[in-house]
């Protein structure tokens, strides 16, 4: 295979990997009664691909994430939610990523907690509410715990795993 | 792996904890107790019930869904609802004032004030 097909290939089943976790999460049922809170299990993908490659990579396989998952399983409401958060993210992990002062898990707890506070904020923005700015130090610990673990299992995969993609 | 990552990562970890613990602690304290429990729906608001009043009563949403608001010993929560998530339903009862109970599948929001909001009830 040459090196553009190599790269189509990764995308491809990186996308779908992406889209199986998000259905994945949607069968776990969260066991806290605070709105938004999640594994984020599809962010797994994403960490891997920025860590391990760049933001080239990450970037566009989660927003092909996030809207096909938001056609195929939510409405235009998730996806309002799912994309503020998930480009927010995105920004804040390839920005902790260039500081070169992070490992993955730090990227990814970063990530974890700024989907949060990017969901909340298009909360705000979509309900004209302020008030569930109220919600927000819950949704950060979630997001530093779940950001954690994922971050953790991605740092695995970083070290085990080669896409085989010759950068340059 | 790298060491001076790993203390950053530790650092980051405490910080933001931190900081949301903070945030928490402050936002609690500054709660007085509310007295209305006002019911907004897509933005605007609807009805306003007194807390120290007892009731219950069948909030309808667009596409004729239904959440039920209990207001009971000076607490609201939403007693059911016919919401995907029953999100709302599973949040603890709310009587601090800028307290929410937030149903996003109906637009719906239980907010705790000190004032009515509105003049007359639903």
């Amino acid at each position: 295979m040459n090196k553009s097909a190599k790269t189509i290939t990764l995308l491809g089943v990186c996308t779908a990997a992406a889209m199986v976790l998000s259905y994945v999460e949607t069968l776990i049922p969260v066991p806290f009664a605070v709105p938004g809170i999640k594994l984020g299990l599809a962010n797994l993908v994403a960490i891997y691909l920025l860590m391990k490659l760049d933001w080239r990579y990450a970037a566009p396989v989660s927003l092909v994430r996030v809207l096909l998952t938001a056609l195929l399983f939510g409405n235009a409401a998730s996806l309002a939610y799912s994309a503020s958060g998930a480009v927010l993210s995105m920004l804040v992990m390839i920005g902790a990523k260039r500081t070169k002062a992070f490992s993955a898990v730090g990227v990814s707890v970063l990530g974890g907690v700024f989907h949060n506070v990017g969901q909340i904020l298009m909360a705000i923005l979509l309900t004209g509410t302020a008030q569930i700015a109220y919600w927000l130090p819950p949704l950060i610990i979630s997001g530093v715990v779940t950001g954690a673990a994922i971050g953790a299992v991605g740092a695995v995969l970083i070290a085990k795993t080669d896409p085989r993609i010759d950068q340059k | 792996m790298d060491k001076i990552k790993l203390r950053n990562d530790i650092i980051l970890l405490a910080v933001i904890l931190a900081a949301a613990f903070a945030v928490w602690g402050v936002i609690r304290l500054a709660m007085p107790a509310g007295r209305y429990a006002v019911v907004e729906l897509d933005g605007k608001t609807i009805a306003s019930y007194p807390l120290d009043t007892d009731i219950r009563v069948e909030i309808p949403s667009e596409g004729g869904h239904i959440n039920v608001l209990v207001i009971r010993d000076g607490k609201a929560s939403v007693e059911s609802a016919d919401c995907p998530d029953k999100l709302c339903v599973r949040q603890r009862p709310v009587s601090k004032a800028g307290q929410t109970i937030i149903c996003l599948p109906h637009k719906l929001i239980i907010r705790i004030d000190g004032e009515s909001g509105v003049d007359a009830e639903l």
